[in-house]
Parts: C-alpha cells; structure tokens; sequence
C-alpha cells in the first residue's frame, strides 16, 4: 500500500494540476530541516539536564553538545552525495517520505538519548539519522521545481531553499515555547519536546510527500516556448551525475559554493561576538542576539532575491555581483568600525548574508544550466560537499584569526579587521573561479542511446 | 515534442490557498516574532 503511494508512477500529475502547489510542498520539507540551525537553543537547556539551574558535574558540556550539529551538517552533505542518484531515479515522494522518517526519527531517537542521558544516542539519533534525513530532504524537491519551472529554475528553487534558511525563524520561538511547556523545578523538558517537534516535524513533511506532483512527460507551462536558439552557458543537452564530476565546471562551481560559504558561515558564527567587540558601549549583548536575528532574515530574503535575479541576469553574472560586491563589503567593514557607525556595520553585513543566502539558492540553476535538467539533483547533492568543508574552514579559519591578533597584542575591536581582509581574499579567489565557468564540452554529453538506457534502467519522469 | 497543456482546475484556488497557507503562516510567525525580538532587543 505505502509502496504504491511512493511509486513513481504515483507521482505523476494528473491533468488541471497547478505548478504553483510545488513550492509549498517543496517548502513543508525545507522549513522542517531548516530547524537544523536553530539546534543551538537546545545546548544550554541540555547542559542542566541532571543540575536544573545549573550545570551538575555529570552534565554534559557545551563543547560535547557542539558536535551534535557538526554531525549533522556532515551527514547532510555525506547522505546529499551518496543518495543523489538514489533520490533523482526515485522521484520526490519517495525521498520527501523518507526524509521525513529519518529527520522526524532523529528527534525520537534524540529524546530516548536525553531520557537516558546518553549522548552518544543523541548523536546517533539528531547527527547520523537526523543528518542523513537532512541531506536527502533538501535535495529532494531541487530536480523536481526545475522541471515544473523551465522559465523560471532560479526562482523556483529560490524558493525552497529560502524554506531551509527560515525554518530557524519558527524552530527557535517554538522550541523555547515548548521547553517552558514541559519544563519544571525538577525536570527541563528537553524529551518531551524532542518528541513534540518530531512529530510535528513528520506530519508536515509527509503533507509535502503527498501534495508534491512530477509533470507528465511532454509537459509545458502555458505560453512557455522552449528558446530556438540556446542562451550563452545553458546547455540543452544532459550530463550523467559521476561524468559530471569528471568535468572541470563541476569543481569549478565547487569552489565557488565552497568560497562564497565559507566567508559567510565564519562570520555568521561570530556576527554576535564580533558586533559586540567592533561597537563596545554602543552594542549591547541583548542587541547583537536582535542583529543576529535580522542578518538571518536577510540570509532567507537573500535566497529568493538573488535566485530569481538569476532568471533575468544569468548565473554566472549572479555570482559576479556576490564576489565583487562582496570583496568590497568585507572590506568595509573595518572602516565601519574605525569611524564607530553601526549603520554602516549594519548594511554590510544584511548585503553579505543576503548573498550568503544567495549562493545557495541559485546554485541548483548554475548546475542546471551546466549539466541539464536530468541529473541536477544529484549532482547538487554532489556539489553539497563544498558546504560541509566550508562548515568545518569557515568557523576554524575565523577563530584562529581572532585569536591569533588577540595573543599578539591586538586590541579586541580590531581583532577582526584581517578576518575581514581574508573573507574578502577569498572571494577574490572565487570571483576567479567563476570567470573559468565555460559550457561543458559536448564530450561529456549523454548520447541519445544512453539516455533511454537510463530512462529504461530507471525512468525519470518529466523530463523536457 | 508533444505539449500536454491543461487548463487550471476548478478546484485548484482553493488547494493553492490550503497549501500556501500551510508554509506561509508558520513562517509568517516565525519572521514576526523574530522581529519583535530584534526590536526589544534594540529598545
């Protein structure tokens, strides 16, 4: 029964279906996995498990906790790479109605680990199993929205994955709400809301397994003509996921991925420290977690801006603007903090995180444009491992920076002064990268007798 | 290559309306109550 609900054949819209409810389905996933960001407000209430107010000495540590999201970032790009052919020869339903068993499982498996006190079932359970529910939830609806949207990739796939950056705006109140729920003198109430999110989490995921639709072979949108002659790098042609690594554009949109988020992630990690550090007596503590706020908002707003910008003014141009733009914000901010204006600060860093956002949204369109439509999630899932380095490089590169100014003397305001000048080297670098971005030589195109091997070895279903 | 256009269902408003509800609210919320905190903060 739950085998044919999740067949491909299954998945198929049926005539008079609206493109426009793919959003949502791909947004009911990526707002849930989203909530991976907001993990943090669960590492002080986890700390207090056994003590209450205050941490006892069997309690778990902050720095044992840390490794929970490192985890699961990890699995997400390990599970987006192994399982991309997996979840592109699938079909959406199938990988949406998994993602949301592992990601929803991740958290009942977390709160047996809490309710035990074990930490390593926490890993196992939100790191591993969570992780792995992350990864393929948020490669799952990418092949699907490009295929419903084939004048508008950018925008589409904006789209959901401005879902994965503002599942943190409603994780976060609802956790904290949550945890007050359960909370008493003698309990903190982490379990319960584990299972709660969890099972909140499943029901929402599953609502997007069953609305989300692929199109019929042949299908078009209404007063759509496919272009007669092909735009300057957007090949018409499809390259197989494992020969897609074989060319240099994939490493090339590699680095870039990995560039423009590792500038971002080192500084999203300490937008908070930093803020407080650069504006001493004007930034309080309680200000910088409000700043810290809006930059994530600019993060979400960033995402669809610049993905559906991308639609107008091509990819490659898209990531010229955040590699330029971005060298010269980078840069001034030192200057905002010489001259103290918090505004200045301000508007650098919301257009630095807009672009950090940015980066990911219009990436599945630049692979789209490079390798075609048939195996771009999977290839996407590839290219996701470029988002676990840059988690590990990012946070390291800005830390050790900071901390190498600081044990020589450096005064703590002007400590981040050369991290700035090193985020905006290595924009320098991808800005570089990106002006290599050529078509994929046509050797690396699937031929037509391979293709329908392929779709008779395991079909893809609305492929142009 | 063939077109299977079609036109939109009847019905197709009101699924539309349910389903951009179902994301759009939560995350509405989300965004308000983020913004109320990053204007306390700032008071």
């Amino acid at each position: 029964m739950a085998g044919s609900f999740l067949h491909r054949e299954r998945t198929i819209a049926p005539a008079g279906y609206s493109r426009w409810l793919i959003p949502p389905a791909a947004l009911c996933v990526h707002l849930c996995i989203g909530q991976v960001y907001a993990f943090s407000v669960f590492n002080l209430p986890m700390t207090k498990l056994i003590g209450i107010t205050q941490s006892a000495p069997d309690d778990w540590k902050l720095t044992e906790l840390g490794w929970i999201f490192s985890l699961a970032i990890l699995f997400l790009g390990g599970s987006a790479a192994v399982l991309g052919r997996w979840v592109e020869e699938g079909g959406p339903r199938r990988a949406m109605f998994t993602a949301a068993l592992c990601f929803a499982g991740g958290f009942f498996v977390s709160a047996l680990g809490v309710y035990l006190h074990q930490l390593w079932i926490i890993y196992l359970g939100y790191g591993v199993i969570g992780g792995t529910g992350l990864g393929i939830g948020y490669i799952s609806p990418v092949s699907t929205l490009i295929r419903w949207f084939p004048d508008r990739p950018g925008m589409a796939t904006g789209m959901a994955i401005m879902g994965f950056g503002g599942g943190a705006f409603i994780a976060a109140p609802l956790s904290v709400w949550l945890m007050s729920r359960f909370s008493s003198s003698t309990h903190v109430g982490v379990a319960e809301t584990f299972i709660v999110m969890g099972l909140i989490y499943l029901c929402f995921m599953m609502v997007g397994a069953a609305i989300v639709r692929v199109p019929p072979p042949g299908w078009a949108p209404a007063n759509y003509t496919a272009p007669a002659q092909p735009k300057p790098l957007v090949t018409t042609q499809n390259v197989f996921v494992y020969d897609a690594l074989k060319t240099p554009q994939f490493w090339l949109i590699w680095w870039i991925l990995c560039l423009n988020v590792t500038a971002g992630i080192g500084v999203l990690g300490q937008a908070s420290a930093m803020s407080q550090e650069m504006f001493r007596g004007q930034i309080t503590a309680v200000a910088a977690s409000g700043l810290v706020g809006l930059f994530s908002l600019f993060n979400m707003i960033g995402r669809f801006f610049w993905s559906s910008t991308s639609d107008y003014i091509g990819r490659k141009n898209t990531y010229f603007v955040f590699f330029a733009l971005g060298t010269a914000l980078y840069a001034l901010v030192p200057y905002a903090g010489a001259i103290r204006s918090v505004a200045l600060f301000v508007l650098c860093y919301a257009l630095i995180f807009s672009m950090y956002g940015g980066g990911f949204a219009t990436v599945p369109a630049y692979l789209r444009d490079m390798f075609g439509t048939r195996y771009v999630g999977a290839i996407h899932g590839l290219l996701l491992t470029a988002w676990s380095m840059a988690g590990i490089f990012g946070p390291v590169l800005v830390n050790y920076i900071r901390e190498y100014n600081v044990t020589h003397g450096v005064a703590p305001a002007q400590a981040y002064n050369v991290t700035m000048y090193v985020m905006a080297g290595l924009l320098v670098i991808g800005f570089v990268c990106n002006v290599f971005v050529k078509s994929v030589h046509e050797r690396f195109h699937m031929r037509a007798a391979e293709a329908e091997a392929e779709v008779e070895a395991a079909p893809v279903f609305g492929s142009e | 290559m063939k077109s299977t256009r079609q036109p939109p269902g009847s019905n197709n408003a009101v699924k539309l309306a349910l389903a951009w509800g179902f994301v759009g609210i939560p995350l509405v919320w989300g965004i308000v109550q983020t913004l109320v905190n990053a204007i306390t903060a700032f008071r």
